[in-house]
């Protein structure tokens, strides 16, 4: 069958509008990746935390961080030790780190305790499988919670494999004896974490951790070689908790 | 049509009534949970927070396939066998979608935020996902077993418009395994769940726990309304049954290979705590070796062909599957991928009597649909054999 002028036409019509829209439109394409590089800020900021568990000594030296988190951020004192809900807190070294843990190790640093807290990942599996966006990576790494978008799943605490997020077993409200007119309080229901003082940071501050802990954990951007986070990590050895997982945890600790 | 469901015995309504009343006794647990808190009421914690709820999601999602192995020779081999347990099979899949719909809906925190899935759709997130297989799926078997039913009752063949949509269901119902198996499978860290056999396993324990409680369902009909899908269908389902549950223990083994014979440590500790008891910890070693020999007890009066062709040892056989596979994907699934926890350490989970109820709840829903569906479905049949509408 041969081509009638008709459809010859039309498709000479087709591909001529169809190659003007493409050329147009890579243009058009090419010019917003140009423009979005020079906007890009040049020094990306990724915040991150090392933490000297040499130093951290009496129960005292933690009792004073995490008090400091937790006042500030209406963290219920839950008695009921499965269903706490905590921000930051204290285990052993063989806990915190099963997969690094030796029986030949020092009984020192088995038994040495360590402060736990998100590891605000690079790589969050929290952040991938939350069905609505409640939890989400900032540009700067901070791994937040909305606790008033969280429909309380709980798929973001099957995923952690660090046990650091919490559920709200109780209504927090009763657990607590002081409010931050400052911070919200949360209701039964919701997932809550630690949120790296994300309005602090904003203002230019660090965490309450960090300035409770008084030198002993180190805080600031990775990307900027003279921050007191990157000097720690450069001058001692650090590990972070189940790096097998890649993850990419942004708490360090200097053993 | 609708008409019969509002007409039976008093055992109908008797039956209808029961269940009510189970629904109304999960609605109060529920509901209480909310105000006093899930910690006051619930076993779960802050190391396993998936228990019986999402494990009753991961079973009557399998349950639902009882469907696709028959819809599927029926349709695509028109194997004529399947003529009277089709429409069965796809109200069957329909109430039990439903179920497994319930069991996600009863773990959120906040119900009256659960829209928030739709209003701000997530797409790497798996739960979106499974939000849309599974409602699909409901909708997709409650407009091919009506459309074909109604065809039935006003004694036509179905409308051609149905045939493309009848394809869509059976290629669809696989989906709803491989995504509720993805919700587990893709997690760092749950060493239980974080394998690729994950997803074929929902397949097998599907394609033979779901028959298996269609067949058992199929014979109490009969045994009660005295419809008969016929000994062919129940024979070849019973077929279909022992290959899907034998592959399924395979696959088990494959796992249990991988895991010791790697000999890493944190990919046996799911199993040997499970199994053997972890750290002095053996709150489900009993349940899990009952779950065991009750396979074993399945398997042995499957394949020997004069038992499986026995109505007592057939109906034996099924419910000793419908077990085994509950005990291991509908509730030790959950604390295997949960246990030991991040720490390495064990914290046990002891399901309570409300959040049983509130389970059972969510079962009561799938089976008032179930009962209502299949009784006019039934009513239809069997007036078309009579030549005459009949009341019962």
């Amino acid at each position: 069958m041969a081509i009638s002028r008709r459809d010859f036409l039309k498709v000479i019509g087709i591909t001529g509008v169809t190659s003007a829209v493409a050329t147009i439109g890579g243009v058009l394409i090419g010019r917003g990746e140009d423009i979005l590089k020079e906007i890009k800020p040049a020094s990306k900021v990724r915040w991150a935390m090392a933490i000297d568990t040499r130093q951290f000594k009496t129960d005292e030296d933690f009792q004073k961080v995490i008090e400091a988190c937790h006042k500030a951020h209406n963290v219920p004192n839950i008695p009921d030790p499965i269903r706490q809900v905590k921000w930051i807190w204290v285990d052993t070294f063989e806990k915190a780190f099963p997969t690094i843990e030796h029986e030949y190790i020092s009984e020192e640093i088995k038994k040495r305790k360590v402060l736990l807290l998100c590891n605000h990942c690079d790589n969050p599996p929290c952040v991938r499988v939350c069905p609505v966006k409640a939890t989400f990576r900032r540009p700067d790494g901070v791994v937040v919670q909305d606790m008033h978008r969280c429909i309380g799943c709980k798929f973001c605490m099957a995923a952690c494999p660090y046990g650091s997020r919490n559920y709200n077993f109780y209504p927090p409200r009763e657990f607590l004896s002081q409010v931050n007119p400052e911070y919200p309080t949360r209701t039964t229901g919701v997932v809550e974490k630690c949120i790296l003082c994300y309005e602090r940071l904003d203002e230019g501050k660090q965490p309450y951790c960090v300035e409770a802990s008084e030198g002993k954990m180190f805080f600031g951007n990775l990307n900027d070689p003279d921050s007191p986070v990157r000097k720690a990590i450069l001058e001692n050895i650090v590990i972070v908790r189940k790096p097998e997982l890649t993850t990419k945890p942004m708490v360090f600790y200097i053993i | 049509m609708f008409e019969y469901a509002l007409k039976g015995k008093p055992r109908y309504w008797i039956w209808l009534g029961f269940l009510a009343t189970l629904i109304l006794i999960a609605f109060y647990f529920w509901n209480l949970e909310h105000h006093i808190g899930a910690g006051r009421l619930l076993g779960l914690h802050r190391d396993l927070t998936w228990g019986l709820h999402i494990g009753q999601l991961a079973f009557f999602v399998g349950a639902a396939a009882g469907a696709v192995m028959i819809v599927l020779p029926y349709y695509f081999h028109n194997y004529k066998e399947f003529a009277k347990i089709t429409v069965l099979a796809e109200f069957f899949a329909v109430g039990m979608v439903l179920i497994a719909m319930l069991s996600v809906f009863v773990v959120m925190g906040q119900p009256p935020r659960v829209f928030y899935v739709l209003l701000y759709p997530t797409p790497n997130s798996i739960i979106f996902y499974d939000l849309i297989v599974l409602s699909g799926y409901l909708i997709l078997n409650l407009i091919c077993g009506w459309t074909v039913l109604h065809a039935e009752y006003k004694g036509v063949k179905y409308p051609a418009w149905l045939k493309p949509i009848i394809y869509l269901a059976i290629l669809w119902g696989p989906s709803i395994h491989i995504v509720t198996a993805f919700l587990l499978q893709g997690l760092p860290g749950r060493d239980y769940w974080l394998t690729a056999i994950m997803a074929p396993r929902f397949l097998a324990t599907a394609f033979s726990a779901g028959p298996a409680l269609l067949i058992v369902l199929a014979l109490l009909a009969k045994k009660l309304t005295g419809f008969d899908v016929g000994q062919k269908a129940i024979d070849t389902i019973a077929k279909i049954i022992t290959y899907a549950f034998i592959i399924n223990l395979l696959f088990f083994g494959f796992e249990v290979f991988t895991a010791f014979y790697s000999g890493i440590e944190h990919h046996k500790a799911p199993i040997i705590y499970l199994f053997f008891g972890y750290e002095g910890h053996t709150e489900y070693v009993g349940l899990m070796w009952f779950s065991m020999i009750l396979a074993l007890i399945a398997v042995v009066l499957l394949v020997i062909p004069s038992l499986r062709r026995n109505e007592t040892t057939l109906v034996l056989a099924c419910l000793a599957i419908i077990a085994s596979i509950w005990i291991e994907k509908g509730f030790a699934l959950m604390i295997g991928g949960f246990t030991p926890n991040p720490f390495h350490t064990v914290t046990p989970y002891i399901p309570t009597f409300p959040e049983f109820m509130i389970a059972v709840g969510t079962w009561a829903v799938g089976f008032t649909i179930v009962t209502i569906l299949w009784k006019i479905a039934i009513s239809v049949y069997q007036s078309k054999e009579k030549g005459v509408f009949i009341r019962s």
